[in-house]
């Protein structure tokens, strides 16, 4: 059968997609806010102003974002290698665990940028580990891994109760967390650069780790269009039978895509922990690997889309939090509604508006969507 | 000549600025069979498409039975009395061959009452036509040539006066297409219309009373099919001569370089798929494996290739062992100068959502030509793509387009140039032009038999004897798993024929 073979220019393919994706999450979210009673054009100019109005603003949205970096580039990796991670929250929660060792044995001994480094480590191999045991289910016995990735992200809960109500306890405290660190396990705050635009920021957790954030969607990128590796993940990520033809071994590499992908999980720990609240707390991960998942889908599995893609979760985080507070009316549970909006248009519904924009496109300029570059043939 | 069953007058259509038909007149007579042919994407699914109504004209006329009409949808097809079967039949799996009948034809809430009027009807139009099948037969227990009949029943079935089958012989076996013939003509003799789209000219040959050709978007010719030539069919859909039979020299065998002995090959339930085959392949020769699709010829390809487990037997490439444990390391196998086309290449000897290039190095990806440290050298594989592209003629030749917009012909030359160009001693090949335009297909076998006279020996696997017998120099006929007899190239059809469907007579044990 002949199908008109269309391909949108990159630009409308990565940006206006998204953008009329996300414009109707937000005019349905309006509408949301118009059954509360609100008026949602305040409503929007507060989100956005709470998200971005202030240099506290942006610096906490950017602080979100930078967790969001991590959890989205977990989720890309795997995917890039067509397996599921859904265990990116627990492969997070379990990189805390490696951070919290280490900030509580050396924070007295090394100042933050000689534990640093080894925190990264150390958050980077408890998440890979956490990755690894699906990994090697899936690989050698089967077992799907987004079965075994939801059932780890509760073990991986349950473990972390488990030692934060007793080994990783200080003795006679009440509250199921480790002690706070010492000022060596403090990493530097960002603030500074956002005041240099002139902006007051009071006090935010922004710090170093959205550097390291943007060096690792870097490194993604690199690792997943420049590397053997990368093209290996990716060959079997689209056909499984065509990397069997080309030697790569199913099980190698499905065991190291998902080390990657857990070692980024476990990275987001750092953020959190290290960057704002000194000690590791039971549930601290709160949901961020979940996010992951989102901001993935809506980046693109690209990691200029995941920066992008966790710049506006931060900014509905952050703003959420502001519109919560103005508009009583709003409660926190609202702003879930209108995430799960974004997710839903910019992530399920992703290719809901594409056959209208591909045809809009086609009668306009048909030289855009590559049409005289082959004959009409699909197949 | 009788009155016309359909006429279409001008019919345009355009996809953006690609002319999938422009001015296309065409008239077919009641009561016979058309046949209309072309390369991939000269519009002829398009043209179908417009008559059953998936696509609309841009502009002209379609006359059915002497008046004008318009057909917007499918249905209003059904009800002029048009029938489609597809090339991907259209048929749900689980269901009865009944069920699939009724589906979409259903009168009433409860289905009791429809099947039983399905029933009494379907077994006159068994009767009527002699197209037998068991009304509650699973589909999915179904051979494929049964599957097709079904088809053809469920266009009966809703009044069709008028059949269309778009490559109809595409998933048959030789012996299957045979009795679909037998069973065209017979509806051609109860009055019936049928269209049939192809690109295998043999079939017009065959079977056609009329035939019209196609090229890029336009109606070229139309001629009474008695009157012309597969020659001239095949030139005016390629618009220049075409070799049909590509001319080669003597072939000069020399040393062994594959050997094959006492190999077999169960699948996953147990079945014997490859009994006990031997066979040696010398370098300078083709030697053609010919055979019905299934009677193991998929499952002796692989096991050579070290994807498939072998249960017993041994392999020596280049008077070294392969390992047949199905763990052999592919890379290992290809550095050993072992280069393997795959029959599937839209699953397994292509990655259709990578670009040209990525594919140019499927299986050499970890070559150091196209690697600096674990980095892909992206500068060396582009112009490698590019010399590749440019030695091999592949169309449109832009290495960063994605595999999947690239025609059956050119995704094949793609996979071709990258196992070729690695100067392998040894090639196999299966089905090298399945799915292949006319141009292409004669493209492919100078360049296979260009490798042998370079001295590799070559193995091809396919189901299209033609190609086996105008390019092998030793032929091989595979039954049930196995070797049932070996030929010279100038081996008639009819003697190979009999080999392939199993009868060993007089000749053949000598």
């Amino acid at each position: 059968m002949s199908t008109p073979y269309t391909k949108l220019p990159a630009w409308a393919d990565y940006g206006l997609i998204p953008l009329i994706n996300l414009s109707v999450a937000f005019i349905v979210a309006g509408f949301v806010v118009m059954l509360v009673g609100e008026n949602p054009f305040r409503a929007a100019v507060i989100l956005v102003d709470g998200a971005f109005g202030k240099g506290t603003g942006i610096a906490f949205t950017l602080f979100y974002a930078t967790t969001f970096i991590f959890t989205g580039l977990s989720v890309a990796v795997a995917a890039h290698c067509s397996l599921f991670n859904i265990g990116t929250e627990g492969q997070a929660y379990i990189g805390g665990l490696g951070i919290a060792l280490v900030c509580l044995s050396l924070d007295s001994v090394l100042p933050w940028w000689a534990i640093f480094p080894i925190a990264i480590v150390a958050a980077a191999a408890f998440g890979a580990l956490w990755g690894l045991i699906p990994a090697y289910l899936q690989a050698k016995r089967g077992s799907h891994i987004v079965i075994t990735t939801i059932m780890f992200n509760f073990i991986a809960a349950s473990v972390m109760v488990y030692l934060l109500v007793g080994a990783l306890k200080p003795a006679g405290s009440q509250a199921p967390q480790t002690r706070n660190f010492l000022a060596g396990a403090e990493l530097p705050k960002l603030n500074w650069i956002i005041e240099l635009f002139g902006a007051k920021i009071r006090s935010a957790p922004l710090n170093i780790c959205f550097l390291l954030a943007l060096v690792m969607a870097f490194l993604v990128w690199l690792l997943i269009w420049r590397t053997r590796l990368g093209y290996e993940m990716r060959t079997y990520g689209h056909s499984p039978k065509a990397a069997r033809y080309a030697g790569i071994s199913e099980t190698r590499i499905i065991i190291t895509a998902m080390m990657i992908s857990g070692a980024l999980a476990g990275m987001m720990a750092l953020n959190p922990v290290m960057g704002d609240q000194h000690n590791v707390a039971i549930d601290f991960v709160s949901g961020a690997g979940y996010v992951g998942i989102a901001v993935a889908l809506m980046g693109r599995l690209h990691p200029v889309g995941i920066v992008l893609a966790a710049i506006l979760f931060g900014m509905l985080y952050q703003g959420g939090a502001e519109l919560a507070f103005e508009m009583p009316a709003i409660s926190r549970d609202m702003i879930v509604i209108i995430q799960g909006l974004v997710i839903l248009f910019a992530g399920a519904l992703e290719h809901m508006f594409r056959p209208y924009i591909q045809a809009l496109f086609a009668s306009v300029s048909p030289k855009s969507v590559g049409m005289q570059a082959v004959n009409g043939k699909g197949a | 000549m009788a009155q016309a069953a359909i006429e279409l007058i001008g019919i345009n259509k355009s996809f953006g600025a690609v002319r999938a038909n422009r001015d296309i007149n065409l008239e077919v007579a009641r009561g016979t069979i058309h046949g209309i042919v072309g390369e991939n994407g000269a519009g002829k699914s398009t043209l179908m498409s417009i008559l059953y109504g998936f696509y609309q004209a841009d502009s002209g006329e379609i006359h059915v039975g002497g008046k004008p009409v318009s057909i917007n949808t499918s249905n209003d097809a059904i009800a002029l009395g048009i029938g489609m079967v597809h090339q991907h039949f259209m048929l749900v799996d689980n269901f009865t061959v009944l069920e699939n009948i009724i589906l979409g034809a259903e009168n009433d809430v409860l289905l009791k009452s429809s099947i039983a009027k399905a029933r009494s009807e379907l077994d006159r139009l068994e009767r009527e036509y002699g197209l037998e099948v068991d009304p509650d037969a699973v589909i999915e227990e179904l051979p494929v040539g049964l599957q097709q009949r079904v088809e053809i029943l469920k266009a009966l079935y809703r009044g069709a006066e008028i059949l269309i089958l778009d490559e109809p012989t595409g998933v048959l076996t030789p012996a299957e297409a045979d009795h679909l013939f037998r069973i065209l003509k017979q509806l051609k003799e109860q009055g019936k219309t049928i269209v049939l789209i192809t690109h295998k000219l043999r079939e017009i040959m065959a079977i056609t009373d009329t035939v019209s050709v196609m090229r890029q978007g336009t109606m070229v010719a139309t001629r009474v099919t008695k009157e012309t030539t597969v020659g001239e069919l095949a030139e005016l859909m390629v618009g220049r001569r075409v070799l049909l039979r590509v001319e080669k020299g003597q072939s000069e065998a020399g040393a062994i370089k594959l050997s094959v002995k006492n190999l077999t090959v169960k699948d996953s339930r147990g079945v014997t798929m490859v009994d006990n085959v031997s066979f040696d392949v010398r370098g300078g020769e083709i030697v053609g494996i010919a055979g019905v699709a299934g009677n193991g010829q998929s499952e002796l390809l692989e096991a050579i290739s070290g994807i498939r487990h072998a249960v017993s037997g041994e392999v020596m490439l280049e008077g070294k062992p392969i390992d047949l444990t199905g763990k052999a390391d592919p890379g290992e196998l290809r550095d050993r100068g072992l280069a393997h086309v795959p029959e599937d290449r839209h699953h397994v000897g292509l990655v259709l959502a990578f670009e040209e290039n990525e594919n140019s190095i499927l299986g050499y990806h970890d070559d150091e030509r196209y690697l600096k440290g674990p980095f892909l050298d992206v500068d060396a594989i582009m112009a490698d793509a590019k010399d590749k592209i440019e030695k091999y003629d592949i169309r449109p030749g832009n290495p960063r387009l994605k595999t999947a917009n690239f025609s059956g012909g050119n995704q094949q030359k793609i996979v071709l140039a990258r196992e070729m160009e690695q100067d392998p001693g040894v090639l196999i090949v299966g089905q090298p032009t399945r799915g292949v335009d006319v141009g292409a297909i004669e493209f492919i076998h100078k360049r296979l038999i260009a490798m042998r006279d370079q001295g590799k020996a070559v193995l091809v696997v396919s189901v299209e004897l033609d190609e086996i017998r105008s390019l092998s120099d030793r032929i091989l006929v595979m039954f049930a798993g196995r070797v049932v007899g070996e030929r010279g190239p100038d081996a008639t059809e009819g003697e190979l024929g009999l080999l392939m469907a199993g009868v060993e007579h007089q000749e053949a044990a000598e």
